[in-house]
């Protein structure tokens, strides 16, 4: 069981290539919670999901994610091709201080393939190899973008099982995407906080405005 | 950050890697030059030092944009960077990675191609020892101007004409110590100079170099 913790999104404005594309979004996910987030292509589920993950700047907005508690799961599974699938899976272990790879391969039913190289793998088998990956992080935070993408429904089915035993275990799950799992679990439609087409930056918006709070 | 370098050392001798592509690429320009310049040795010789050094610098070229462009298309730059290693770390292992799959090789083979070239018996000790000194200062350099150029398509020619002028001050104190050296001449000046060079961006360039990743990966 891990220590209680809680991810904290305080009015969140983010912008993907310079053009803002949410604002005032709110949300709070506690430990042993998954969050879905829903909404059409090009709402903001990757960049918010980014956002979280430290790889670009919120615009405005709060945002607490216990430091050091996040793995984060890109449309890219980061596989080295030329390397196999235990080599691929010990480097992140071994990245995250973690030692121990048995267990997430065999939660993803990879062990038949642990010496394949990871470009004889099919898709679907690459992408359990970069779910794999999240077992390996130790991290108690997911932050998964579209991660069910070319898995075929066995391994929806397992993929789905991790996250409910991350869940159980402690963990938080935050992810994007438009297949049932399985599970119930607290959807979050992005459509709402969708930014203002006028609203182009912070700084030109608080022109009209006035009275904005830069705090 | 010891598994990073590791795995990146791993895959540049795999296949497709592109240990053997400099190497390779070293070995030709120095065949190819006694063709160009005609069979006479005493030419030959007084030209081994510095075609060797330009020679290397090249070789070293040729490997710079695989050092993050690969990671970056298949989203191991992303979690790179989220993973619990200070980028700084992963970019100066990157380019400890880089200069031991092509500069120190490098450095290990220019003897048997000064031979090649009929280089004068002085410059041989010279020859490894201004390599080794210089070429780490080549893969910084060329790790940032990577870092610099990380995302775009077609990035390897911008790459080598930032990093290109870069490495002037490298090949002038390189190539000096080492006419110096085998004329037999004092060459402490221009070898601390190029240890200093060395020194300074192993020092600095890996926290420009983050700080470019961390930009082009917004």
């Amino acid at each position: 069981m891990r220590r209680a913790m809680e991810l904290k999104v305080t009015d969140l404005a983010c912008a993907r290539g310079g053009v803002p594309i949410l604002e005032g979004l709110s949300f709070s996910l506690a430990s042993g919670e998954a969050l879905l987030l829903r909404g059409p292509n090009g709402i903001g589920k990757t960049t918010l999901l980014r956002t979280l993950a430290g790889l670009q700047p919120a615009l405005a907005g709060r945002m607490s994610v216990p430091a050091e508690s996040l793995a984060y799961g890109a449309h890219a599974d980061g596989l080295k091709a030329a390397l196999t699938v235990r080599e691929n899976l010990m480097f992140w272990a071994r990245v995250y201080g973690t030692r121990d790879i048995s267990q997430a391969l065999a939660d993803f039913n990879l062990e038949d393939l642990v010496d394949r190289q990871a470009h004889s793998l099919s898709a679907g088998q690459k992408r359990r190899l970069g779910l794999a990956r999240l077992l390996v992080t130790g991290r108690p935070v997911w932050a998964l973008d579209e991660p069910t993408v070319s898995l075929d429904t066995d391994s929806v089915a397992l993929f789905g099982k991790a996250v409910r035993a991350h869940c159980k275990a402690g963990g938080l799950a935050l992810m994007a995407t438009h297949i049932d799992l399985g599970f119930t679990a607290r959807e979050l439609d992005l459509t709402p906080f969708k930014a203002l087409p006028e609203s182009t930056g912070g700084y030109v918006r608080s022109g009209f405005d006035g009275d904005e709070d830069f705090t | 950050m010891i598994a990073l370098l590791f795995r990146d050392m791993r895959l540049a001798v795999r296949a497709g890697g592109g240990f053997g592509l400099g190497l390779a690429f070293f070995l030709i320009v120095t065949v190819l030059i006694p063709f160009g310049v005609g069979p006479q040795s005493e030419i030959l010789g007084r030209i081994a030092p510095g075609v060797l050094w330009v020679a290397a610098l090249l070789a070293c070229l040729l490997s710079l944009d695989r050092i993050f462009a690969l990671d970056y298309e298949d989203g191991s730059l992303d979690l790179l960077a989220t993973a619990p290693l200070p980028l700084e770390g992963v970019v100066a292992m990157k380019a400890l990675a880089h200069w031991l799959t092509t500069g120190l090789p490098l450095t290990l083979v220019a003897p048997g191609l000064g031979l090649l070239l009929n280089m004068p018996e002085d410059a041989y000790f010279w020859l490894v020892v201004t390599l080794l000194l210089g070429t780490p200062a080549l893969s910084y350099i060329g790790t940032f101007g990577a870092a610099l150029t990380v995302g775009l398509k077609r990035g390897g020619l911008l790459l080598s004409l930032l990093v290109l002028p870069l490495y002037m001050p490298t090949l002038i104190f390189g190539a000096e110590a080492l006419r110096r050296g085998a004329d037999g001449m004092a060459n402490t000046t221009p070898l601390f100079m190029l240890a200093g060079i060395t020194l300074f961006t192993i020092a600095l360039l890996p926290f420009v170099a983050a700080a470019a990743v961390r930009i082009n990966l917004r």
